[in-house]
Protein backbone atom coordinates (compact mmCIF):
# COMPACT_ATOMS: atom_id res chain seq x y z
CA UNK A 1 0.00 0.00 0.00
CA UNK A 2 1.50 3.28 -1.09
CA UNK A 3 1.16 6.62 0.62
CA UNK A 4 1.08 9.31 -2.04
CA UNK A 5 1.80 12.80 -0.79
CA UNK A 6 1.96 16.14 -2.55
CA UNK A 7 1.29 18.99 -0.17
CA UNK A 8 2.16 22.59 0.43
CA UNK A 9 1.48 24.87 3.35
CA UNK A 10 2.59 28.36 4.23
CA UNK A 11 3.40 28.92 7.90
CA UNK A 12 4.29 32.55 8.47
CA UNK A 13 7.27 33.30 6.22
CA UNK A 14 8.05 29.68 5.45
CA UNK A 15 6.55 27.42 2.86
CA UNK A 16 6.52 23.76 3.77
CA UNK A 17 6.22 21.53 0.76
CA UNK A 18 6.63 17.82 0.22
CA UNK A 19 6.08 15.50 -2.69
CA UNK A 20 6.86 11.82 -2.45
CA UNK A 21 5.39 8.35 -2.57
CA UNK A 22 6.09 6.11 0.38
CA UNK A 23 6.07 2.40 -0.38
CA UNK A 24 5.83 -0.45 2.09
CA UNK A 25 8.21 -0.49 5.03
CA UNK A 26 9.55 2.53 6.84
CA UNK A 27 9.94 5.81 4.99
CA UNK A 28 12.18 8.24 6.78
CA UNK A 29 11.65 11.98 6.33
CA UNK A 30 15.18 13.08 6.94
CA UNK A 31 16.43 16.63 7.34
CA UNK A 32 17.62 19.29 9.75
CA UNK A 33 15.52 20.48 12.67
CA UNK A 34 13.09 23.19 11.68
CA UNK A 35 12.70 21.99 8.10
CA UNK A 36 8.99 21.37 8.61
CA UNK A 37 9.09 17.58 8.98
CA UNK A 38 6.64 17.58 11.89
CA UNK A 39 4.29 19.86 9.95
CA UNK A 40 4.25 17.30 7.15
CA UNK A 41 3.22 14.56 9.59
CA UNK A 42 0.59 16.86 11.08
CA UNK A 43 -0.85 17.45 7.62
CA UNK A 44 -1.00 13.71 6.96
CA UNK A 45 -2.67 13.19 10.35
CA UNK A 46 -5.21 15.93 9.65
CA UNK A 47 -4.02 18.20 12.47
CA UNK A 48 -2.80 20.84 10.01
CA UNK A 49 -4.58 21.67 6.78
CA UNK A 50 -2.44 21.95 3.65
CA UNK A 51 -3.03 24.99 1.44
CA UNK A 52 -3.10 22.73 -1.59
CA UNK A 53 -2.22 19.25 -2.77
CA UNK A 54 -3.34 15.74 -1.97
CA UNK A 55 -2.74 12.91 0.47
CA UNK A 56 -3.72 9.40 -0.58
CA UNK A 57 -3.25 6.13 1.25
CA UNK A 58 -3.79 3.16 -1.04
CA UNK A 59 -7.13 3.80 -2.69
CA UNK A 60 -8.30 6.22 0.01
CA UNK A 61 -8.02 9.98 -0.37
CA UNK A 62 -7.43 11.69 2.97
CA UNK A 63 -7.07 15.15 1.49
CA UNK A 64 -7.47 16.80 -1.89
CA UNK A 65 -10.08 17.20 -4.61
CA UNK A 66 -12.60 18.57 -2.13
CA UNK A 67 -11.93 15.82 0.42
CA UNK A 68 -10.57 16.73 3.84
CA UNK A 69 -11.11 13.88 6.27
CA UNK A 70 -11.01 14.88 9.94
CA UNK A 71 -8.15 13.35 11.96
CA UNK A 72 -10.44 10.78 13.58
CA UNK A 73 -11.41 9.33 10.19
CA UNK A 74 -7.89 8.96 8.75
CA UNK A 75 -6.93 5.71 10.48
CA UNK A 76 -3.47 6.89 11.39
CA UNK A 77 -1.47 5.89 14.43
CA UNK A 78 0.54 8.94 15.44
CA UNK A 79 3.47 8.48 17.81
CA UNK A 80 4.71 11.80 19.09
CA UNK A 81 8.14 12.87 20.21
CA UNK A 82 7.04 13.16 23.83
CA UNK A 83 4.64 10.24 24.08
CA UNK A 84 1.77 12.59 24.78
CA UNK A 85 -0.09 10.15 27.02
CA UNK A 86 -3.26 11.37 28.70
CA UNK A 87 -2.12 12.36 32.20
CA UNK A 88 -5.52 11.74 33.79
CA UNK A 89 -5.76 8.13 32.63
CA UNK A 90 -3.78 5.12 33.76
CA UNK A 91 -1.76 3.20 31.19
CA UNK A 92 -4.58 0.72 30.57
CA UNK A 93 -7.11 3.46 29.79
CA UNK A 94 -4.56 5.23 27.59
CA UNK A 95 -4.06 2.03 25.60
CA UNK A 96 -7.79 1.47 25.23
CA UNK A 97 -8.72 5.06 24.31
CA UNK A 98 -8.47 4.56 20.56
CA UNK A 99 -9.34 0.85 20.72
CA UNK A 100 -12.82 1.61 22.04
CA UNK A 101 -13.36 4.32 19.45
CA UNK A 102 -12.30 2.15 16.51
CA UNK A 103 -14.81 0.30 14.38
CA UNK A 104 -14.43 -3.35 15.50
CA UNK A 105 -13.91 -4.31 11.86
CA UNK A 106 -10.90 -1.97 11.67
CA UNK A 107 -9.13 -3.40 14.71
CA UNK A 108 -6.41 -5.85 13.84
CA UNK A 109 -4.66 -6.25 17.18
CA UNK A 110 -6.14 -7.47 20.44
CA UNK A 111 -5.34 -5.73 23.71
CA UNK A 112 -3.40 -8.68 25.16
CA UNK A 113 -1.51 -9.08 21.93
CA UNK A 114 -0.37 -5.45 21.98
CA UNK A 115 0.61 -5.68 25.64
CA UNK A 116 2.69 -8.79 24.95
CA UNK A 117 4.21 -7.34 21.76
CA UNK A 118 5.47 -4.30 23.68
CA UNK A 119 6.19 -6.00 27.00
CA UNK A 120 4.17 -3.50 29.01
CA UNK A 121 2.09 -5.90 31.12
CA UNK A 122 3.67 -4.58 34.31
CA UNK A 123 2.71 -0.99 33.54
CA UNK A 124 -1.05 -1.27 33.05
CA UNK A 125 -2.08 0.19 36.41
CA UNK A 126 0.53 2.94 36.50
CA UNK A 127 -0.05 6.66 35.88
CA UNK A 128 1.78 8.17 32.89
CA UNK A 129 3.74 10.59 35.10
CA UNK A 130 5.40 7.64 36.87
CA UNK A 131 6.73 6.09 33.64
CA UNK A 132 10.26 6.48 32.31
CA UNK A 133 10.67 7.95 28.83
CA UNK A 134 11.12 4.53 27.26
CA UNK A 135 8.10 3.06 29.04
CA UNK A 136 5.95 6.02 28.03
CA UNK A 137 7.00 5.62 24.41
CA UNK A 138 6.10 1.90 24.43
CA UNK A 139 2.67 2.74 25.80
CA UNK A 140 2.26 5.46 23.18
CA UNK A 141 3.11 2.94 20.45
CA UNK A 142 0.63 0.47 21.93
CA UNK A 143 -2.07 3.12 22.05
CA UNK A 144 -1.48 3.91 18.37
CA UNK A 145 -1.48 0.23 17.31
CA UNK A 146 -4.68 -0.57 19.20
CA UNK A 147 -6.49 2.21 17.37
CA UNK A 148 -6.43 -0.07 14.31
CA UNK A 149 -4.34 2.15 12.04
CA UNK A 150 -3.56 1.53 8.36
CA UNK A 151 -0.20 3.23 8.76
CA UNK A 152 1.90 4.88 11.47
CA UNK A 153 3.36 8.34 11.80
CA UNK A 154 6.38 8.66 14.07
CA UNK A 155 7.80 12.04 15.01
CA UNK A 156 11.34 11.58 16.36
CA UNK A 157 10.12 8.94 18.81
CA UNK A 158 13.65 8.33 20.14
CA UNK A 159 14.76 11.89 20.74
CA UNK A 160 13.79 12.09 24.41
CA UNK A 161 15.41 8.74 25.30
CA UNK A 162 18.86 7.73 26.52
CA UNK A 163 21.06 5.42 24.44
CA UNK A 164 19.94 2.15 26.06
CA UNK A 165 16.24 2.92 25.65
CA UNK A 166 16.82 4.03 22.08
CA UNK A 167 18.07 0.56 21.21
CA UNK A 168 14.98 -0.99 22.84
CA UNK A 169 12.50 1.18 20.99
CA UNK A 170 14.38 0.80 17.70
CA UNK A 171 13.94 -2.96 18.03
CA UNK A 172 10.20 -2.42 18.56
CA UNK A 173 10.03 -0.21 15.48
CA UNK A 174 11.89 -2.81 13.40
CA UNK A 175 9.39 -5.43 14.49
CA UNK A 176 6.50 -3.14 13.55
CA UNK A 177 8.12 -2.76 10.13
CA UNK A 178 8.99 -6.45 9.62
CA UNK A 179 6.43 -8.47 11.61
CA UNK A 180 3.35 -6.26 11.50
CA UNK A 181 4.24 -4.96 8.02
CA UNK A 182 2.73 -1.62 8.80
CA UNK A 183 3.82 1.31 6.61
CA UNK A 184 5.54 3.97 8.71
CA UNK A 185 6.35 7.61 7.98
CA UNK A 186 9.25 8.36 10.28
CA UNK A 187 10.63 11.82 10.99
CA UNK A 188 14.23 12.09 12.12
CA UNK A 189 17.30 14.28 11.95
CA UNK A 190 19.62 11.48 13.07
CA UNK A 191 21.61 9.77 10.31
CA UNK A 192 22.36 6.59 12.30
CA UNK A 193 18.71 6.10 13.19
CA UNK A 194 17.67 6.52 9.57
CA UNK A 195 20.39 4.16 8.31
CA UNK A 196 19.26 1.45 10.64
CA UNK A 197 15.49 1.77 10.26
CA UNK A 198 14.62 3.21 6.88
CA UNK A 199 13.48 1.25 3.86
CA UNK A 200 13.31 4.50 1.90
CA UNK A 201 14.60 7.98 2.65
CA UNK A 202 12.99 11.27 1.67
CA UNK A 203 15.20 14.30 2.15
CA UNK A 204 13.34 17.29 3.52
CA UNK A 205 15.34 20.47 2.93
CA UNK A 206 14.94 24.07 3.91
CA UNK B 1 -25.96 28.06 69.48
CA UNK B 2 -27.72 29.80 66.61
CA UNK B 3 -31.33 30.95 66.85
CA UNK B 4 -34.01 29.89 64.36
CA UNK B 5 -33.73 33.31 62.74
CA UNK B 6 -29.99 32.94 62.37
CA UNK B 7 -30.33 29.47 60.88
CA UNK B 8 -32.79 30.97 58.42
CA UNK B 9 -30.21 33.57 57.44
CA UNK B 10 -27.56 30.90 56.91
CA UNK B 11 -29.97 28.75 54.89
CA UNK B 12 -30.95 31.71 52.70
CA UNK B 13 -27.29 32.61 52.15
CA UNK B 14 -26.46 29.06 51.12
CA UNK B 15 -29.46 28.97 48.77
CA UNK B 16 -28.58 32.30 47.17
CA UNK B 17 -24.92 31.36 46.85
CA UNK B 18 -25.65 27.87 45.53
CA UNK B 19 -28.11 29.00 42.88
CA UNK B 20 -25.88 31.91 41.85
CA UNK B 21 -22.89 29.68 41.34
CA UNK B 22 -24.71 26.87 39.53
CA UNK B 23 -26.39 29.30 37.12
CA UNK B 24 -23.13 31.15 36.48
CA UNK B 25 -21.02 28.04 35.98
CA UNK B 26 -21.90 27.22 32.35
CA UNK B 27 -21.77 30.89 31.32
CA UNK B 28 -18.45 31.42 33.09
CA UNK B 29 -17.01 28.24 31.57
CA UNK B 30 -18.02 29.30 28.06
CA UNK B 31 -16.46 32.75 28.61
CA UNK B 32 -13.30 31.24 30.09
CA UNK B 33 -13.02 28.84 27.15
CA UNK B 34 -13.49 31.56 24.54
CA UNK B 35 -11.04 33.92 26.27
CA UNK B 36 -8.43 31.19 26.74
CA UNK B 37 -8.65 29.65 23.29
CA UNK B 38 -9.68 32.21 20.70
CA UNK B 39 -8.30 35.45 19.31
CA UNK B 40 -11.01 37.65 17.85
CA UNK B 41 -11.81 41.33 17.53
CA UNK B 42 -13.44 42.57 20.71
CA UNK B 43 -11.67 40.00 22.86
CA UNK B 44 -10.04 42.65 25.02
CA UNK B 45 -13.38 44.42 25.43
CA UNK B 46 -15.09 41.15 26.41
CA UNK B 47 -12.32 40.43 28.89
CA UNK B 48 -12.74 43.90 30.41
CA UNK B 49 -16.52 43.52 30.57
CA UNK B 50 -16.21 40.21 32.41
CA UNK B 51 -13.84 41.78 34.91
CA UNK B 52 -15.90 44.92 35.40
CA UNK B 53 -17.82 43.70 38.49
CA UNK B 54 -14.48 43.04 40.17
CA UNK B 55 -13.38 46.68 39.99
CA UNK B 56 -16.66 48.60 39.87
CA UNK B 57 -18.08 49.78 43.20
CA UNK B 58 -20.63 47.05 43.99
CA UNK B 59 -23.29 49.68 44.56
CA UNK B 60 -22.88 50.74 40.93
CA UNK B 61 -23.31 47.14 39.77
CA UNK B 62 -26.46 46.97 41.91
CA UNK B 63 -27.76 50.19 40.42
CA UNK B 64 -27.10 48.91 36.87
CA UNK B 65 -29.01 45.73 37.73
CA UNK B 66 -31.84 47.88 39.06
CA UNK B 67 -31.98 49.79 35.78
CA UNK B 68 -31.87 46.64 33.65
CA UNK B 69 -34.01 44.27 35.73
CA UNK B 70 -36.32 46.71 37.51
CA UNK B 71 -40.00 46.78 36.56
CA UNK B 72 -39.32 49.51 33.99
CA UNK B 73 -35.98 48.13 32.82
CA UNK B 74 -35.69 46.43 29.42
CA UNK B 75 -34.88 42.97 30.80
CA UNK B 76 -37.21 43.32 33.79
CA UNK B 77 -40.17 44.24 31.61
CA UNK B 78 -39.46 41.34 29.27
CA UNK B 79 -39.17 38.82 32.13
CA UNK B 80 -42.39 40.14 33.64
CA UNK B 81 -44.47 39.98 30.47
CA UNK B 82 -43.18 36.62 29.23
CA UNK B 83 -42.67 34.67 32.41
CA UNK B 84 -44.54 36.74 34.98
CA UNK B 85 -41.25 36.81 36.79
CA UNK B 86 -39.79 39.61 38.78
CA UNK B 87 -36.38 39.64 40.43
CA UNK B 88 -36.74 42.87 42.39
CA UNK B 89 -36.92 42.35 46.17
CA UNK B 90 -36.73 38.58 45.67
CA UNK B 91 -34.08 36.08 46.67
CA UNK B 92 -33.70 35.29 42.96
CA UNK B 93 -32.60 38.90 42.50
CA UNK B 94 -30.07 38.44 45.29
CA UNK B 95 -28.83 35.33 43.47
CA UNK B 96 -28.51 37.33 40.24
CA UNK B 97 -26.50 40.07 41.97
CA UNK B 98 -24.27 37.44 43.59
CA UNK B 99 -23.86 35.67 40.23
CA UNK B 100 -22.71 38.85 38.48
CA UNK B 101 -20.23 39.57 41.27
CA UNK B 102 -18.91 35.99 41.24
CA UNK B 103 -18.54 35.81 37.46
CA UNK B 104 -15.07 37.40 37.13
CA UNK B 105 -13.55 35.20 39.81
CA UNK B 106 -15.04 32.07 38.29
CA UNK B 107 -13.91 32.98 34.77
CA UNK B 108 -10.38 33.65 36.01
CA UNK B 109 -10.08 30.36 37.88
CA UNK B 110 -11.32 28.30 34.93
CA UNK B 111 -9.39 30.25 32.35
CA UNK B 112 -6.12 29.52 34.15
CA UNK B 113 -6.85 25.85 34.16
CA UNK B 114 -7.98 25.80 30.52
CA UNK B 115 -4.80 27.63 29.50
CA UNK B 116 -2.84 24.99 31.40
CA UNK B 117 -4.19 22.15 29.25
CA UNK B 118 -1.70 20.89 26.70
CA UNK B 119 -3.72 21.33 23.50
CA UNK B 120 -1.60 18.75 21.77
CA UNK B 121 -3.34 16.15 23.94
CA UNK B 122 -6.56 17.02 22.12
CA UNK B 123 -4.76 16.51 18.80
CA UNK B 124 -3.53 13.13 20.03
CA UNK B 125 -7.11 12.18 20.95
CA UNK B 126 -8.32 13.19 17.49
CA UNK B 127 -5.77 10.96 15.75
CA UNK B 128 -6.95 8.12 18.00
CA UNK B 129 -10.46 8.41 16.60
CA UNK B 130 -12.14 10.97 18.83
CA UNK B 131 -14.35 13.61 17.22
CA UNK B 132 -14.22 17.23 18.35
CA UNK B 133 -16.89 16.82 20.99
CA UNK B 134 -15.60 13.50 22.28
CA UNK B 135 -12.09 14.90 22.66
CA UNK B 136 -13.53 17.86 24.56
CA UNK B 137 -15.53 15.63 26.88
CA UNK B 138 -12.87 13.02 27.57
CA UNK B 139 -9.70 15.15 27.52
CA UNK B 140 -10.24 18.89 27.89
CA UNK B 141 -13.10 18.85 30.35
CA UNK B 142 -11.56 16.37 32.84
CA UNK B 143 -8.24 18.23 32.67
CA UNK B 144 -10.05 21.51 33.38
CA UNK B 145 -11.96 19.95 36.26
CA UNK B 146 -9.75 21.21 39.10
CA UNK B 147 -10.19 24.75 37.76
CA UNK B 148 -13.95 24.24 37.51
CA UNK B 149 -14.11 23.05 41.12
CA UNK B 150 -11.92 25.91 42.28
CA UNK B 151 -14.21 28.32 40.45
CA UNK B 152 -17.24 26.80 42.16
CA UNK B 153 -15.68 27.22 45.58
CA UNK B 154 -14.41 30.76 45.00
CA UNK B 155 -17.63 31.84 43.33
CA UNK B 156 -19.67 30.40 46.16
CA UNK B 157 -17.60 32.17 48.79
CA UNK B 158 -17.86 35.43 46.85
CA UNK B 159 -21.61 34.97 46.47
CA UNK B 160 -22.41 34.46 50.12
CA UNK B 161 -20.29 37.51 50.95
CA UNK B 162 -22.01 39.81 48.47
CA UNK B 163 -23.31 43.01 50.04
CA UNK B 164 -23.30 46.21 47.99
CA UNK B 165 -24.92 45.07 44.75
CA UNK B 166 -27.45 42.99 46.66
CA UNK B 167 -28.66 45.69 49.03
CA UNK B 168 -28.88 48.18 46.16
CA UNK B 169 -30.75 45.85 43.84
CA UNK B 170 -33.05 43.83 46.10
CA UNK B 171 -32.90 45.74 49.38
CA UNK B 172 -32.62 44.08 52.80
CA UNK B 173 -35.77 42.06 53.41
CA UNK B 174 -35.74 39.54 56.28
CA UNK B 175 -36.32 36.01 55.05
CA UNK B 176 -36.15 37.03 51.38
CA UNK B 177 -32.96 38.96 50.61
CA UNK B 178 -31.27 39.29 54.01
CA UNK B 179 -28.18 37.13 53.54
CA UNK B 180 -25.30 36.86 56.02
CA UNK B 181 -23.55 40.18 55.34
CA UNK B 182 -26.85 42.05 55.22
CA UNK B 183 -27.94 40.47 58.49
CA UNK B 184 -24.66 41.46 60.12
CA UNK B 185 -25.12 45.00 58.88
CA UNK B 186 -28.71 45.08 60.20
CA UNK B 187 -27.73 43.63 63.59
CA UNK B 188 -25.09 46.33 63.92
CA UNK B 189 -27.83 48.96 63.66
CA UNK B 190 -29.80 47.41 66.54
CA UNK B 191 -28.84 48.09 70.18
CA UNK B 192 -27.81 44.79 71.81
CA UNK B 193 -27.20 43.09 68.47
CA UNK B 194 -23.48 42.53 69.15
CA UNK B 195 -23.81 38.89 70.17
CA UNK B 196 -25.59 38.07 66.92
CA UNK B 197 -23.02 40.04 64.94
CA UNK B 198 -20.23 38.05 66.55
CA UNK B 199 -21.83 34.70 65.81
CA UNK B 200 -22.64 35.57 62.20
CA UNK B 201 -19.24 37.13 61.63
CA UNK B 202 -17.44 34.06 62.97
CA UNK B 203 -19.60 31.91 60.74
CA UNK B 204 -18.61 34.05 57.73
CA UNK B 205 -14.94 33.76 58.58
CA UNK B 206 -15.24 29.98 58.89
CA UNK B 207 -17.07 29.64 55.57
CA UNK B 208 -14.60 31.85 53.68
CA UNK B 209 -11.60 30.17 55.23
CA UNK B 210 -12.87 26.72 54.32
CA UNK B 211 -13.54 27.87 50.76
CA UNK B 212 -10.02 29.29 50.36
CA UNK B 213 -8.33 26.17 51.66
CA UNK B 214 -10.48 23.96 49.46
CA UNK B 215 -9.73 26.00 46.32
CA UNK B 216 -6.01 26.16 47.10
CA UNK B 217 -5.95 22.38 47.41
CA UNK B 218 -7.79 22.01 44.10
CA UNK B 219 -5.36 24.34 42.32
CA UNK B 220 -2.43 22.33 43.67
CA UNK B 221 -3.98 19.20 42.25
CA UNK B 222 -4.12 20.85 38.80
CA UNK B 223 -0.42 21.61 38.97
CA UNK B 224 0.37 18.06 40.00
CA UNK B 225 -1.55 16.69 37.01
CA UNK B 226 0.43 18.87 34.66
CA UNK B 227 3.79 17.28 35.33
CA UNK B 228 3.77 14.45 32.90
CA UNK B 229 6.67 12.21 33.63
CA UNK B 230 8.51 10.80 36.64
CA UNK B 231 12.16 10.50 35.73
Amino acid sequence: MAIDIDIERRLGERVIAARFTAGPGLTALFGPSGAGKTSILNMVAGLLRPDRGHIRVGARTLFGGGVDLPPEARRTGYIFQDGRLFPHHRVRANLLYGFHLADPADRWMAFDEAVAFLGIGELLDRWPRTLSGGEAQRVAIGRALLRGPEFLLMDEPLSSLDAARRGDIMTVIERIRDELKLPVLYVSHDRAEVDRLATQVVEVGE
Amino acid sequence: MLSAEEWGIVALSLKVGGVAVLVTLPVAFALAWVLARYRFPGRVALDALVHLPLVLPPVVTGWLLLIAFGPLGPVGRWLESWFGMTLMFRWTGAALAAAIMALPLMVRAMRLSIEGIDRRLEGAARTLGAGHWHAFRTISLPLALPGILAALVLGFARSIGEFGATITFVSNIPGETRTLPLAIYSALQVPGGEAMVTRLALLSVALSFAALILSEWLVRRTDAGRTQRGD
